[in-house]
């Protein structure tokens, strides 16, 4: 049996607790270390009783470690702020970084749609978009396979409760990014990503809706095939991600309604947004670790 | 009510929330007419922009006729004394729209939030600050939440750099009274020098009663818009409103006359939707739904074979948020679902 590879979670807040729970379960990778800046923080507390090591001082905290302790993997659930510092650090022990912040060093990873090339090309820092690109990107993906989209538009909406302080301060950077993630990965010729925040009580699920607008009259019978696969695609990693309705076709535009329940491991079920970011986050990292384990077979 | 002596400054809506009516398509030229006709009858601030502000074209909200960027350029420079705004609603446009809308000679930019996210406007509130713009920060579906929590909301507007907190009613669904009480406790308790607003709909035709309240408990900016061009039932019908003013000795600075005309010639005929009180604008300010849903309820009915009212209660119950109008369509598709069911 090979041995599983070692990875570290950077960032104790909502979402690496929330990975720390998904990679428990993960038959490839194991998680390691957890570093975070707060002595008191519960996610360092927690991730203390479930066996790994932690740390309060940040990555440096950790530097010493990373060789001894075979760390390969890391992941960054901290801000797009300190992720470049971040990245250096450990980018010296060749370790891969899959990057959850909005800093975009890297290329843009959406699973369905590019883990596989990405991986193939054996980057040493890959970027998760946003929470947004994640739940939409493939949508928009699965229309420009079949034919050129000249526009691609999402709407995500969020709870109050699972939008968090980083995203609040810099929303911009949630639109700016997410339109190029539809542009770059999603294939639309022009990317629009808009984001509401709504703060009903209980917190609704997160919604997506994605509008395409295709040069030609939409190839309606492959377009819903290909959309099937691709739902499909997602639902192995973020089972709760459904199509709600559509996809609706109005002369060249046409429209997916979709609904993200999470997994509710650590964040509540309708955090779909952070859920779906850490799933994509889990499912890029066991890929890098496949190839990783194959190139150490070989 | 006694207002005699107070000093309002009113600020004219059609150019901006007209475009929701207007389903965006007022040329570059129209706008330049109307604006230049408020500019002669005194008008101290016109907002221009699309209806879901900077950065709002999109399948989601409509393609406008033109660019923010076409219709600022082509408005500010026939400016006499007239000052234009900008509506920005943070999550749509960025602060790159708010530079480029700056950069066009823009002297008031207008930060909108959800009454309860506030704290999504940092950026775009402290950019306008900077840049030494006049910087409101705008809350909007204000009927949502208690006075309380919307101090909240607006000590941290203040926080970021607003020199202006607006009450906005965007669902036409205030009574007076909760236009004096969430007015008047911002009054008492923001910085004296930080001026409190209210935007109101007409949903109910409380418009001007609830302008009036504004006024009484201290609002120093009230919206309007000429004819009542608005979203919904529209806005306070500017020159009614001006009107009452002059007759209950408020200075306006503005000439009623010429207001009077710019509604009755230029404005009515250019409408393609007539804004009025109907069965949905009312079910809008009776149900608390974001005024702008209002055509694109009406379209999803026609599409669907529902009943537009029907959709927006529906809207209301979900408590959806200004910005939300993909909804409407997925509502709709649900209804129609749940109906083929029965």
């Amino acid at each position: 049996m090979t041995t599983k590879v070692k990875a570290a979670i950077i960032g104790s807040g909502n979402i690496g607790t929330d990975l720390l729970y998904k990679a428990l379960r993960s038959e490839i990778i194991e998680p390691v270390w957890m570093v975070g800046i707060d002595p008191e923080s519960e996610g360092l507390k927690r991730a203390k009783e479930l066996g790994l090591k932690t740390t309060a001082d940040g990555v440096k905290g950790m530097e010493p470690h990373i060789a001894d302790d075979k760390v390969q993997i890391a992941w960054d659930a901290t801000s797009a702020y300190v992720h470049e510092s971040n990245n250096e650090l450990v980018k010296k022990y060749g370790v891969k970084m899959v990057d959850l912040t909005p800093a975009a060093i890297g290329p843009f990873c959406v699973p369905p749609v590019n883990l596989e090339e990405m991986v193939g090309r054996n980057e040493q820092n890959v970027n998760m978009v946003t929470c947004g690109g994640q739940a939409t990107i493939p949508m928009v993906a699965a229309v420009s396979r079949v034919q050129p989209v000249e526009y691609g538009e999402i709407i995500a909406t969020v709870s109050s409760r699972s939008a968090g302080p980083g995203t609040r301060k810099n929303i911009d950077e949630f639109t700016r990014t997410t339109a190029k993630g539809v542009e770059v990965v999603g294939g639309a010729d022009r990317g629009k990503a808009i984001i509401i925040i709504n703060p009903a009580e209980p917190p609704l699920m997160m919604r997506d809706t994605i509008h395409c607008l295709t040069k030609d009259a939409p190839k309606e019978k492959e377009i819903i095939e290909s959309a099937q696969q691709m739902i499909a695609e997602v639902q192995k990693y973020v089972p709760g991600y459904t199509l709600k309705n559509g996809p609706v076709f109005d002369g060249n535009r046409v429209s997916f309604f979709m609904v993200v329940e999470g997994l509710g491991d650590f964040l509540p079920k309708y955090a779909g947004n952070l859920d779906i970011m850490t799933a994509a986050g889990l499912r890029t990292a066991e890929l890098i670790a496949e190839e990783i384990q194959r190139a150490e077979a070989a | 009510m006694n207002l005699e002596g107070k000093k309002v400054t009113l600020h004219d809506m059609s150019l901006r929330d007209g475009m929701h009516p207007q389903r965006h398509q007022l040329t570059a030229d129209q706008m330049i007419q109307v604006a230049t006709a408020l500019d002669a009858a005194s008008v101290p601030l016109i907002e221009v922009t699309h209806g879901d502000g900077l950065g709002g074209a999109s399948v989601n909200y409509g393609f406008p006729a033109a660019s923010d960027e076409e219709y600022l350029r082509a408005v500010v420079p026939k400016m006499n004394k007239a000052k234009i705004s900008a509506l920005l609603i943070p999550g749509i446009g960025t602060v790159d729209h708010l530079r480029m809308a700056h950069d066009c000679g823009v002297h008031t930019i207008r930060v909108a939030t959800h009454c309860t996210e506030a704290d999504v406007a940092e950026q775009h509130i402290g950019l306008g600050a900077k840049m030494e713009m006049d910087t409101v920060g705008f809350l909007m579906m204000a009927h949502m939440i208690q006075p309380e929590q919307l101090l909240q909301q607006a000590k941290l507007m203040q926080g970021y750099g607003a020199n202006c907190i607006y009450i906005t009613d965007s669902a036409g669904y205030m009574l007076p009274d909760d236009v004096t009480a969430r007015v008047g406790h911002l009054r008492e308790k923001l910085d004296a020098d930080v001026e409190v607003g209210f935007h109101g709909h007409h949903n109910m035709h409380m418009g001007i009663a609830n302008s009036l309240a504004a006024v009484e408990a201290g609002a120093m900016r009230i919206d309007g818009s000429v004819a009542g061009m608005g979203a919904g039932a529209g806005n306070t019908p500017l020159e009614v409103f001006v009107a009452v003013l002059h007759r209950m000795g408020v200075e306006t600075g503005v000439d009623m006359w010429k207001l009077m005309d710019i509604a009755e010639e230029i404005v009515y005929p250019l409408m393609t939707h007539k804004v009025r009180v109907d069965r949905d604008s009312l079910t809008l300010g009776y149900a608390g739904v974001y005024s702008s849903f209002l055509l694109h309820a009406k379209r999803a009915a026609e599409k669907y074979g529902l009943k537009s009212t029907d959709i927006l209660v529906e809207l209301g119950r979900m408590k959806t948020v200004g910005g939300q109008e993909d909804m409407i369509e997925d509502v709709a598709l649900d209804m129609k679902k749940a109906g083929a069911a029965e």
